[in-house]
């Protein structure tokens, strides 16, 4: 084998420290817990879209043998109420249903047989409602009311100069309606945990969970718990992307704990509940109006925003938050409204997902912007270069960039890349009954919670009783190698070799709170807590080593793999040695850290209750290059590249894999997922017809980093987990557009969609 | 019913009812969690066994279809502590991310380059077409496959 031995080193290619121990299987994630004695709880969900729930029949279901208890709303001690922000979401129904997957009753039994058995006698006695199935038919006057307060979550502006005035003062205007479906996340491992309580009344409880340190208020919230009597342990996630960010089987499984007298109680959700009562990211309509001068100068975006958050918050209000203020694409523009509805409806729930509401955004501005340029007759890189935000410019929703900012360097890397160049080329070399194209996306994704809520974390350091480094991490992993970086960043200031340094994966009990693993931020604030929590531990070990080797001052000792050296004279002190002079108490440093806001807040977006604005932004220019079948309208993406501002690489190979993956998921979301919805009911939940990319469906990903210097960043990085995800779909658009001259504006960009589009007249807008 | 098989080279005699899915029987009974559910219904490749060789779907086998095979799961692969060729390579070239679809498509890979010890990138793809991964994008796990392919050919180990 030839992976590098020696002190980790920032920079390098390094592999990841997890991969080990996920090749072999002997990686324990939360669904491979099973324990002797366990019992299994499930959930029976309403499979109506909306009702008023009369009564649950359980009598049947609890004598059943094997069953141990059956219960319902009535069972719940605390409010009943779950969401992160808006607590609108209840653990079992009480009296009404709101999406077919609502929650009535929840059931403990011996096996899974048994369990499932008992699911099927609970009979849920519901009187259908009316149901709406779109913020169109939730914002009639007469639709039925979801929730109390109606069906409006949020409405919210963001706005700067005078969009309305300034169209007047355009040479070309462009408008367009746009429309994208929900998508899942479908990550592998589906939502899980396994729980047990303790005999003084702790609960514990091992979570596939994306926020351990959160869970615990929820469930207390949820159950009338003290939080700190709740110990949430977060192993490595069989994936997450956002759906795994927030209560899913956290409430039940902690009732069902609650009424097990002690035993091990498990729930998995298969796929198709996953499907059904797992978070989605969001449906939206999005109408754009974007004008130009002659000379190609961004000048007024106007656009109306519908995001269907389902039936319940999650987050739907941040996730519109984010998209709203990137509507407007990564220019300067002076003159923008940005006008949001986040409305509840009777479908799936929405909430957080790769690209946070900005996926969904990045498609219909990104096409606008192909349209204008075509209209004012300039290439659409040069007129996406012109445009481009620079340092020290103010971005669409009034914030000063002042922090690395370099989609201008991506759009100049991209232009200088042979499938940029070849373009012609390649596309006259067209197959017979093909039609081939290329097309450009420019995009952003804030990083960070952003104003209102404090985005910390805590790092501690052990330096542990036989000379190791251990790294207690108090945010989950869930798959984009951030232990790995951790480990690299304490191995890069320790100078340590892999070897030498063990981490701790988030245990609310062990590890300090450092928020969720989501936003692009584990690794940038984590990281940043890591890097002074290093440096404490090497300024104690320098100064703890003086004391040892009897020198008059710390100058000249150096760490090198296991020891500490004196540098002048050569001798030195093992870590082994430290460890035993030093009592525990002293064998441990602490850093933390709080990602920087925006300090211009734009008077603007007051309806925001967190999230706005933001200050940090990673960037991409991606270019995929199509291949369409004029018989069957059927769509190849036949080259795809993705150049990224993430600021400093911190390990090459763990860079592109989030590349990689997030264009991957993007492609997916252009091309062939979205969840087909009748009146509520998901008609595909399962991969048999819910259609993800497999290794034939994506191309050769070509990932190039266009770094810039991140001064607040560890290293000089920032986190790029979502902004691949945003790039797909308005770069195959537009490539498509390229290739028949046909502007499709709702997907996934189907071979239906493609053969409809190239049977009506020629620059016809598709929908 | 006392069913009999190889696992992982070891002759092995376990009390189990006949339909119970193999997916269960491994990861609950024999602690073998290495393989993974992640559809249930044949979809994804999550888990993915050898059987007698073959690539198989342990979650739409039922126990009784195991008897007198011999079954090698994830925790088999690797002898006397090394490595197979394929899991090192899958490390090596950043082929893992949450790890979670890994063990299949290890398992798919080993099978692929039995059949076809010399694959083309065009059909790695294609013989791995069975697995999903929802992290990788694929490239990296097509890397792997062909360096573990050269590394093979070589005389590399299996």
């Amino acid at each position: 084998m030839t992976l590098r031995h020696g002190p980790l080193e920032i920079g390098c290619p390094v592999p990841r420290v997890d991969a080990a121990a996920k090749v072999t299987g002997e990686e324990k994630y939360a669904i491979d817990h099973t324990p002797e004695n366990m019992l299994w709880a499930g959930v029976r969900r309403a499979g109506v879209p909306h009702g008023r729930l009369r009564t649950v029949h359980v009598e049947e279901a609890r004598v059943l043998p094997g069953v141990l208890c059956v219960l319902t709303a009535s069972d719940v001690p605390g409010t009943n109420r779950q969401g992160i922000v808006h607590k609108d979401q209840p653990v079992l129904a009480v009296d009404r249903v709101r999406h077919c997957g609502d929650p009535v009753a929840l059931v403990l039994a011996e096996d899974r047989e048994t369990l499932a058995k008992a699911l099927a006698l609970v009979a849920p006695d519901i009187e259908p409602l009316p149901s709406v199935h779109s913020p169109e038919e939730a914002l009639r006057p007469d639709a039925p009311a979801i929730h109390d307060s109606g069906n409006v979550l949020l409405r919210a502006v963001i706005e700067k100069g005078d969009a309305g005035g300034a169209f007047g003062e355009c040479d070309a205007v462009v408008e367009e309606t746009f429309e994208v479906p929900f998508q899942e996340h479908a990550f592998l491992e589906t939502q899980n945990g396994i729980a047990h309580r303790e005999a003084d009344g702790k609960l514990v409880m091992t979570v596939s969970t994306q926020a351990p340190f959160r869970d615990r208020f929820e469930i207390a919230h949820a159950l009338g718990l003290d939080p700190f009597s709740i110990r949430i342990i977060s192993p490595y996630l069989g994936g997450g992307f956002g759906g795994k960010d927030g209560a899913t089987v956290q409430c039940l499984l902690a009732l069902a704990a609650m009424h097990a007298g002690g035993r091990p109680v498990r729930m998995t959700w298969e796929r198709e509940e996953s499907f059904i009562a797992g978070y989605k990211r969001h449906a939206v309509k999005m109408h754009y109006r974007v004008g130009a001068k002659r000379d190609g100068t961004l000048h007024a975006l106007e656009c109306d925003l519908y995001y269907d958050t389902g039936a319940y918050a999650h987050l739907g209000a941040e996730v519109m938050e984010l998209g709203m203020e990137h509507a407007g694409g990564p220019y300067r523009i002076p003159n923008v409204r940005v006008k949001g509805w986040c409305v509840y409806t009777n479908n799936p729930i929405a909430g957080a997902m790769r690209g946070f509401g900005v996926c969904q955004t990045a498609f219909a501005v990104e096409s606008v912007m192909d349209m204008l340029a075509a209209k004012l007759n300039l290439d659409p890189l040069e007129f996406r270069r012109k445009n481009a935000l620079r340092r020290g410019d103010e971005n669409c929703a009034g914030v000063t960039m002042v922090h690395s900012t370099g989609i201008g360097a991506c759009l100049e890397t991209l232009g200088r890349h042979p499938l940029w160049l070849e373009r012609r080329a390649w596309k006259r070399a067209a197959p017979p009954f093909k039609r081939r194209g290329v097309g450009l996306a420019a995009v952003f994704n804030a990083m960070g919670y952003g104003r209102g809520l404090p985005d910390s974390a805590i790092a501690r350091l052990e330096l542990t009783s036989d000379g190791r480094i251990r790294i207690y991490c108090g945010v989950s992993d869930m798959g984009q190698g951030n232990s790995a970086a951790f480990v690299q960043i304490a191995g890069e200031i320790l100078c340590q070799d892999a070897s030498r340094l063990e981490l701790i994966l988030p245990d609310t009990d062990r590890t300090h709170p450092s928020g969720s693993s989501s936003a692009g931020r584990t690794t940038y604030t984590f990281g940043n807590a890591l890097v002074q929590a290093c440096n404490t531990l090497k300024e104690k070990l320098f100064h703890r080593t003086a004391l040892v080797l009897m020198l008059d001052e710390e100058k000249g000792l150096a760490l090198l793999p296991g020891r500490v050296r004196h540098l002048p004279s050569g001798r030195e002190a093992s870590f082994e040695l430290l460890a035993r002079m030093l009592p525990e108490a002293d064998r441990a440093s602490v850093g933390q850290f709080i990602m920087p806001v925006a300090h211009d807040v734009p008077d603007t977006g007051k309806e925001f209750a967190i999230g706005f604005p933001h200050v940090f932004f990673a960037y991409a220019a991606h270019l995929a290059r199509v291949e369409v079948d004029e018989l069957t309208g059927r769509i190849e993406v036949t080259g795809y590249l993705a150049v990224t501002d993430g600021g400093k690489v911190i390990n090459p190979q763990g860079f592109e894999q989030q590349v990689h993956g997030s264009v991957a998921q993007g492609l997916g979301y252009a091309l062939t997922e979205q969840l087909l919805l009748d009146r509520g009911t998901i008609l595909n939940a399962g991969f048999a017809d819910y259609i993800l990319p497999t290794a034939l469906d994506v191309p050769e990903i070509i990932s190039v980093a266009a770094e810039t210097f991140e001064h607040t960043g560890p290293f000089g990085m920032k986190g790029i987990g979502e902004v691949g995800t945003n790039g797909p779909l308005p770069a195959v658009a537009n490539a498509v557009n390229d290739a028949l001259g046909r502007r499709l504006t709702r997907s996934p960009l189907t071979a239906s969609r493609v053969l409809r589009a190239m049977e009506e007249g020629p620059a016809q807008p598709v929908t | 019913m006392k069913l009999r098989f190889v696992l992982n080279g070891e002759s092995v005699e376990i009390e189990v009812r006949p339909d119970r899915r193999v997916v269960d029987l491994l990861r609950e009974d024999c602690g073998l969690t290495g393989t993974k559910e992640c559809c249930g219904s044949g979809e994804c490749g999550g888990c993915t066994i050898l059987v007698d060789g073959d690539c198989r779907l342990s979650c739409l086998m039922l126990a009784a279809q195991l008897h007198g095979r011999e079954v090698v799961t994830i925790e088999g692969l690797s002898r006397d502590g090394r490595l197979h060729a394929v899991q090192e390579a899958f490390m090596e070239h950043g082929a893992v991310q949450c790890g979670f679809c890994t063990p299949g498509m290890v398992l798919a890979a080993v099978s692929l380059l039995a059949r076809q010890p010399h694959p083309s990138r065009e059909q790695i793809r294609e013989g791995l077409s069975g697995n999903i991964c929802r992290c990788t994008g694929y490239v990296k796990i097509v890397d792997a496959v062909e360096a573990a392919a050269r590394k093979l050919a070589n005389g590399e180990r299996r």
